[in-house]
């Protein structure tokens, strides 16, 4: 239930809905919980319901993190 | 970036074990219990423990919702369809979980029970209003995660009126379970199940954010630190706690900046607030009752509450004799520990919960392989 991967929203659709792309598979979800993700941007998608944006620039300083080329984040 | 790949590195996963060898230091022991299944299962499925120093245990937590859910709300939910005729919505994780009498949703479903498999809340209410002549009941589990949706549906439901819908909630709660294990004899006094630190949640986090666990990281002086559900998110976030436990601090600390900020996700804790109160009690298998750990609806939309609709009494139902998922779903087993797991339960014919999700550590122990441990005795 939990073992949900980041999505891509392909399109913004009528009302809360979008169109998203889970590794070529496509499907509608809402974003009635993310309201600010636009097209292009990744989620997470729990039951259908888009509960988190990704950020790509914390995403980078993560990756950094792994090779100890960074601080410990706070 | 595409934030699963990037963070399945195997050279980074080479270069951090690496990092956490020099780190952990000699004579020390260090026991870190992941709370969630999908955690569970990225260690099970990626074999981070083989890359992982023999002083560092992972002991696997409750965080699974199917797993903790106990038989008797399954007995609920079957009764549901099966006496009352309604068409019971219910994720399919729920299908397989043993209930009473060797029945369970699936085979209640056989026996001529309308229960329909749904993907969202939104489908139950699709359902419902496609069956306007039928009471539809939409069986709402999960943690934090699946609470928001079913939030969502009810008011939802409440806008277009939709007379035949209720929800039969089962909502969880993650800080009350995480304080029922710290507050468990067996950790606290004991020490049969020592705990130097957790692994905190990631989709829930994503909800509640990072400051809830702020009061366990004080008050029980444990480290925290919040990992994406990713194998290499796993193995910083198990350095970052050593690094605590070397540094004798206890913190909460952030590896999934990525998605989890330490407000959450403020929009879908409004609507929790607005459609969910607090239980006085409510049952975990494997935990027992835990107080303040569940959600029930309010009384503003006791009509959309299966429980009331239907005058449902729980009645709490043991577990099979053989059966350890209570004692792993506790840290206190492991899954091998089991004498049935394997032999008699499998993923096929579970007899335990933790062997029917794919975020139970039974079935990922299974379906990996991680049964036959280098390390077995």
């Amino acid at each position: 239930m939990c073992l949900a991967v980041p999505v891509r929203v392909v399109k913004r659709l009528e009302g809360d809905d979008a169109l998203i792309d889970a590794g070529g598979v496509r499907k509608q979800v809402s974003l009635a919980l993310v309201p600010e993700a636009r097209e292009g941007d990744y989620v997470i998608v729990h039951v259908g319901y888009a509960i988190s944006r990704l950020d790509p620039d914390e995403a980078l300083k993560t990756l950094a993190l792994f090779a100890g080329m960074a601080q410990s984040p706070t | 970036m595409k934030y699963v790949d990037e963070f399945r590195d195997g050279e980074l996963a080479r270069v951090l074990a690496e990092r956490i060898a020099r780190a952990v230091q000699p004579g020390r022991s260090y026991r870190f219990m992941e709370f969630c299944g999908g955690h569970t299962h990225a260690i099970s499925r990626y074999g981070v423990t083989d890359l992982l120093p023999a002083t560092i245990e992972m002991v696997h937590g409750p965080g699974c919702p199917v797993c903790v859910l106990p038989i008797g709300r399954i007995d609920n939910a079957i009764a549901l369809a099966l006496e009352h005729g309604a068409i019971l919505c219910t994720y399919a994780d729920t299908m397989r979980v043993p209930a009473s009498g060797r029945s369970s949703l699936m085979r209640a479903k056989a026996e001529g029970a309308d229960i329909r498999m749904v993907y969202s809340a939104a489908d139950a209410l699709r359902i419902a209003r496609e069956n306007s002549a039928r009471e539809v009941v939409f069986f709402a589990i999960g943690f934090e995660t699946t609470t928001p949706p079913t939030a969502i549906a009810i008011l939802e439901a409440e806008r277009a009126g939709l007379a035949n819908f209720s929800v039969f909630c089962n909502h969880v709660l993650t800080p009350a379970a995480i304080a029922n294990i710290l507050e468990s004899p067996q950790v606290r006094d004991i020490g049969t199940v020592p705990l130097d630190g957790f692994v905190g949640p990631a989709h829930v986090s994503c909800v509640i954010g990072s400051q809830p666990y702020e009061y366990f990281a004080e008050e029980y002086a444990k480290p925290v630190v919040i990992a994406g559900f990713e194998p290499l998110d796993v193995m910083q976030a198990v350095l970052m706690l050593v690094e605590q436990v070397n540094d004798g601090r206890h913190e909460v600390e952030n590896e999934f900046t990525r998605a989890v900020t330490r407000e959450g996700n403020t929009k879908a804790k409004v609507l929790v607030a607005e459609v969910f109160e607090l239980r006085r009690s409510f049952e975990w298998r494997g935990l027992g009752e835990v107080p303040y750990s569940a959600l029930r609806i309010k009384g503003r939309y006791g009509r959309f509450d299966a429980e009331r609709r239907f005058g449902i009494v729980y009645r709490s139902v043991a577990d099979n004799k053989a059966c350890e998922c209570g004692a792993i779903l506790r840290g206190a087993k492991r899954p091998k520990d089991c004498k049935v797991f394997g032999t008699v339960c499998t993923p096929e014919n579970p007899l335990g919960s933790c062997m029917v999700s794919s975020e139970g550590a039974c079935a990922a122990y299974y379906t990996y392989g991680r049964f036959r441990d280098r390390r077995a005795a």
